[in-house]
C-alpha cells in the first residue's frame, strides 16, 4: 500500500516534469525540470528494488549528464526559444496519431495484465552481485560492444565541432 | 551450445578486424601531415574490410553460435557481412577522389566508415535484441556524423540534425518495443522468444505465466517502426530525401544500402527467426508499408529535379518493393522463396545504387554544384565511359533484363504471386511502369539533350579509385543479371537456416 502512494506521488512529479520540460521556453527552465524527471525516475527504479539502477540514474545523469547540459547552455548563451507557428500536418497527422499510439499501448497493456502474472512492487530484489554477474557473463559482448558506441560519439562530436580550415 | 573461447573469437572476426583498423586509423591521422586528403589512411581502411570481407567467409567453416547465444554465425550471417564489408570496401574507394575535390580531411571519415561498418555487419549476425540495438545505434551514429560532413554546406548541417533528431527519435519507438517484448516473453534472446511464443508459456523460475499474445504483437509493431525508419520504407520515410540531398554523395552511397541492408536482416531475424512469422497480425502491416513505399516513393521520384533527391525517392520505393518479399512469406508455400527473394534484392540493389552514387559524386565536383538533371545534358558526348556505366545502373534500378535489378524484382513478383498477393503486385509492377519514366529520363538527358554553354569541356577523369569501384559495381550489377544462379542459392541457404523451428512453428498463430 505504502508502495503504492509512492508510485503514485514519484510518477506524478516524474510526468509532471516531463510536460513542464517541453513547455518552458528557456533552457535552463528546460533543463532543471529534466533534472526532476531524473530524480523521480530514479526512485520509481528505487521502488522496484533496482538499487543499483536508481544510484547509476542519480549519478550519472541527474549528476554528470545535467552538469554537462547546464555547461554548455551557459557557455553558448542560449536565450529563450522563439516561438514557431509549427505545420499544419504535424497537428492534424500527429497529435491524433499520438492519441492512438498512446491508447493502443494503454489497452494492450490493461488486456494483458491478466496473462502477465502478478508483481508486487518491491516484491522483487536485485543486488549488485547478481546484475555485475550478468552484466560480465551473458552481456559481455554488448558490454564490450558499447565501448565502440561511445568510441563513434566521442569521435562524432570531435569532428563535427571542429573548426574547418579554410 | 556455448562454443570454446577461441571459437567465439572467430565469430566475431570481422567486427575485431574492422574495430582494430578504425583505431589504427584514428592513432595515425593526427601523425600525418595536416592538410590533404589522407588517401594512404583510406588505402588502409580499403584493405581493413576486405580482410574483414575474407574473415567472414573464413567464418563459414565455423558456423554456430558464440558469446552465451548472442551471436549466430550461419549462412544468413555471412551473407549479410560478405555485403555490407563490400558495400563499405567500394564506398571508400569511391571516397579517395570526392574528399580531395571537396577538399575534407580523410582521417575520422575513414575510422566512422570502418566503425560504422562493425554496428551493420554486427546487426546481421546478432541474435539477441539489446545487441541488435546496440549494433544499430552503433551504424546510425556513424552515419549521422557522415552525413554532416560537408561542414561547408549549410544542407549537410541540415541533413545531419534531421538524421538525428528522426533517427533518435525511431530509436526509441525499436528500444520500446524491446522492452514490451521482454515484458512479453521474458527474454531478449530472438529463439527463446521464438520458443516461448510457440509454447504460449514464459518459464519464471519454477512457475510458468502465458504468454501475453497482444502485448507481442504490439512489440514487433514498435520495433518495425523502428527498422522501418532505417529502411526508409512508407511511413517513416519523410527524411529521406532531405537527407541525401545534403549528405555527401559517397556517404549517401553506403547509407542507402550498408544500414539498410542489416536493418533488413534484423527484420527478418526478428519476424521469421522469432517464430512471429505465421501470425497475420504483422502481416497487413508490412502490406500496407510496401504498398506505401512503392507509391510515394515512385511518385515522388516523378516530380524531382535533383538527381541525389530523385535516388532518395527511388530507394524508397525500392525498399517497397523488398517489402513485398517480407509480405510473401505469409503463405507457407513461398516461405523460403520471399525470404531468399529479400536477401537477393538487397544485394542486387546494393550493387546498383552504391555504383549510381559512385558516379553522382564524380560529376558533383567542387561543392556538390552539379547535381540536378539538367547538368547532366550531354554527358553522353563528354565522357561516354562513366555515361554509359551510370546508364547501366539506372536501367538495372528499373529492373531492364540482363542487369541484377531485373531478377532482384522477378524473384520478389515472382514470390508474391506463389503466395496468392495479387493486389500487391498488380502496384508493384505499375509502379515499375512509373519509374521508367524518370530513370529513362536522366539517360534521355545524358545522350539526347546538348550540353549547357560552358560546360562541353569539363574535364571529366574518373581517378584509379573511383574507376575501380564503377567497374566493380557495374560488373557485380551485370553479373547478378546473367548468372543469379549462385548467389541465389546462397540466398536460399542463408534463409532456411533462418528458420530453425520452421515445421513446428505453424501451430502458432492464434
Amino acid at each position: 500500500m505504502l508502495h503504492t502512494i509512492l508510485f503514485l506521488i514519484f510518477a506524478g512529479i516524474c510526468v509532471a516534469g516531463a510536460l513542464n520540460f517541453l513547455l518552458q521556453r528557456h533552457p535552463v527552465n528546460s533543463a532543471l525540470s529534466l533534472i526532476v524527471v531524473m530524480g523521480s525516475l530514479a526512485l520509481l527504479f528505487l521502488l522496484l528494488g533496482a538499487e543499483f539502477v536508481a544510484a547509476v540514474q542519480i549519478i550519472v545523469y541527474a549528476g554528470a549528464v545535467m552538469v554537462l547540459f547546464v555547461f554548455v547552455i551557459m557557455l553558448l548563451n542560449a536565450g529563450e526559444e522563439e516561438r514557431t507557428r509549427g505545420s499544419r500536418v504535424a497537428l492534424f497527422l500527429g497529435v491524433p496519431g499520438l492519441i492512438a499510439l498512446f491508447g493502443l499501448l494503454c489497452w494492450t497493456l490493461s488486456a494483458s495484465r491478466f496473462q502477465l502474472g502478478q508483481v508486487q512492487i518491491g516484491g522483487y530484489y536485485v543486488p549488485t552481485q547478481e546484475l555485475g554477474i550478468a552484466l560480465f557473463r551473458e552481456f559481455l559482448l554488448p558490454f564490450e560492444i558499447t565501448s565502440v558506441l561511445v568510441l563513434i560519439a566521442i569521435m562524432g562530436a570531435v569532428v563535427l565541432a571542429r573548426k574547418e580550415r579554410p | 551450445m556455448t562454443a570454446t573461447p577461441e571459437l567465439s573469437y572467430v565469430r566475431i572476426l570481422p567486427e575485431i578486424i574492422l574495430s582494430i583498423c578504425g583505431i589504427v586509423v584514428m592513432f595515425v591521422e593526427p601523425l600525418l601531415p595536416q592538410r590533404g586528403s589522407h588517401k594512404s589512411l583510406g588505402v588502409f581502411s580499403f584493405v581493413g574490410t576486405l580482410a574483414a570481407l575474407i574473415a567472414s567467409l573464413y567464418q563459414t567453416n565455423y558456423p554456430g553460435w558464440g558469446w552465451f547465444n548472442m551471436i549466430r554465425v550461419d549462412e544468413f550471417s555471412v551473407f549479410f557481412h560478405v555485403l555490407i564489408c563490400a558495400i563499405s570496401a567500394v564506398v571508400i574507394l569511391a571516397s579517395f577522389e570526392y574528399l580531395e575535390t571537396q577538399e575534407i580531411r580523410g582521417g575520422e571519415y575513414y575510422a566512422l566508415i570502418l566503425f560504422g561498418t562493425v554496428g551493420m555487419v554486427l546487426m546481421s549476425s546478432a541474435v539477441e535484441l539489446v545487441l541488435i540495438f546496440i549494433a544499430l545505434e552503433i551504424s546510425s551514429i556513424a552515419t549521422y556524423v557522415l552525413a554532416g560532413y560537408r561542414r561547408r554546406a549549410a544542407t549537410s548541417a541540415e541533413s545531419s540534425i534531421k538524421y538525428f533528431l528522426l533517427g533518435s527519435f525511431a530509436t526509441a519507438f525499436f528500444l520500446y518495443g524491446v522492452a514490451l517484448m521482454f515484458g512479453a516473453t521474458g527474454s531478449t534472446s530472438i529463439y527463446t522468444i521464438s520458443s516461448a511464443l510457440q509454447s504460449g508459456q514464459v518459464t519464471l523460475g519454477a512457475s510458468s505465466v502465458p504468454v501475453s499474445y497482444s502485448l507481442a504483437y504490439v512489440a514487433v509493431a514498435l520495433m518495425f517502426v523502428g527498422l522501418g525508419f532505417k529502411v526508409a520504407s512508407a511511413p517513416f520515410h519523410i527524411w529521406t530525401p532531405d537527407v541525401y540531398e545534403g549528405a555527401p554523395a559517397p556517404v549517401v552511397a553506403l547509407m542507402s544500402t550498408g544500414p539498410k541492408a542489416a536493418a533488413f536482416a534484423v527484420m527478418l531475424r526478428i519476424l521469421f527467426g522469432a517464430g512471429i512469422d505465421t501470425s497475420k497480425a504483422w502481416f497487413w502491416l508490412v502490406w500496407i508499408s510496401a504498398a506505401l513505399s512503392m507509391t510515394l516513393g515512385n511518385l515522388g521520384a516523378l516530380l524531382q529535379s535533383n538527381v541525389k533527391r530523385m535516388l532518395a525517392y527511388s530507394s524508397i520505393a525500392h525498399a517497397g518493393y523488398l517489402l513485398v518479399a517480407f509480405a510473401a512469406v505469409i503463405a507457407p508455400n513461398a516461405r523460403d522463396t520471399g525470404i531468399s527473394a529479400a536477401i537477393f534484392y538487397a544485394a542486387a540493389y546494393a550493387a546498383m545504387n552504391v555504383g549510381a552514387f559512385a558516379v553522382v559524386s564524380h560529376f558533383a565536383r567542387h561543392g556538390e554544384r552539379y547535381v540536378n538533371f539538367e547538368d547532366y545534358a550531354g554527358l553522353g558526348k563528354r565522357s561516354p565511359i562513366l555515361a554509359a556505366t551510370l546508364s547501366i545502373f539506372l536501367l538495372s534500378l528499373l529492373g531492364l533484363p540482363a542487369t541484377g535489378g531485373f531478377f532482384a524484382k522477378f524473384y520478389v513478383f515472382n514470390a508474391a504471386i506463389k503466395s496468392d498477393l495479387i493486389w500487391l503486385t498488380v502496384i508493384g509492377l505499375i509502379n515499375s511502369a512509373i519509374a521508367s519514366y524518370y530513370y529513362l529520363r536522366l539517360i534521355v538527358v545524358m545522350y539526347m539533350y546538348e550540353p549547357q554553354p560552358g560546360e562541353e569541356k569539363l574535364q571529366l577523369r574518373a581517378a584509379p579509385g573511383l574507376t575501380a569501384a564503377l567497374v566493380i559495381t557495374a560488373i557485380i550489377t551485370i553479373w547478378l543479371g546473367v548468372r543469379p544462379a549462385g548467389v541465389l542459392d546462397y540466398a536460399t541457404r542463408g534463409a532456411s537456416r533462418l528458420l530453425p523451428s520452421f515445421q513446428q512453428s505453424s501451430n502458432l498463430s492464434r
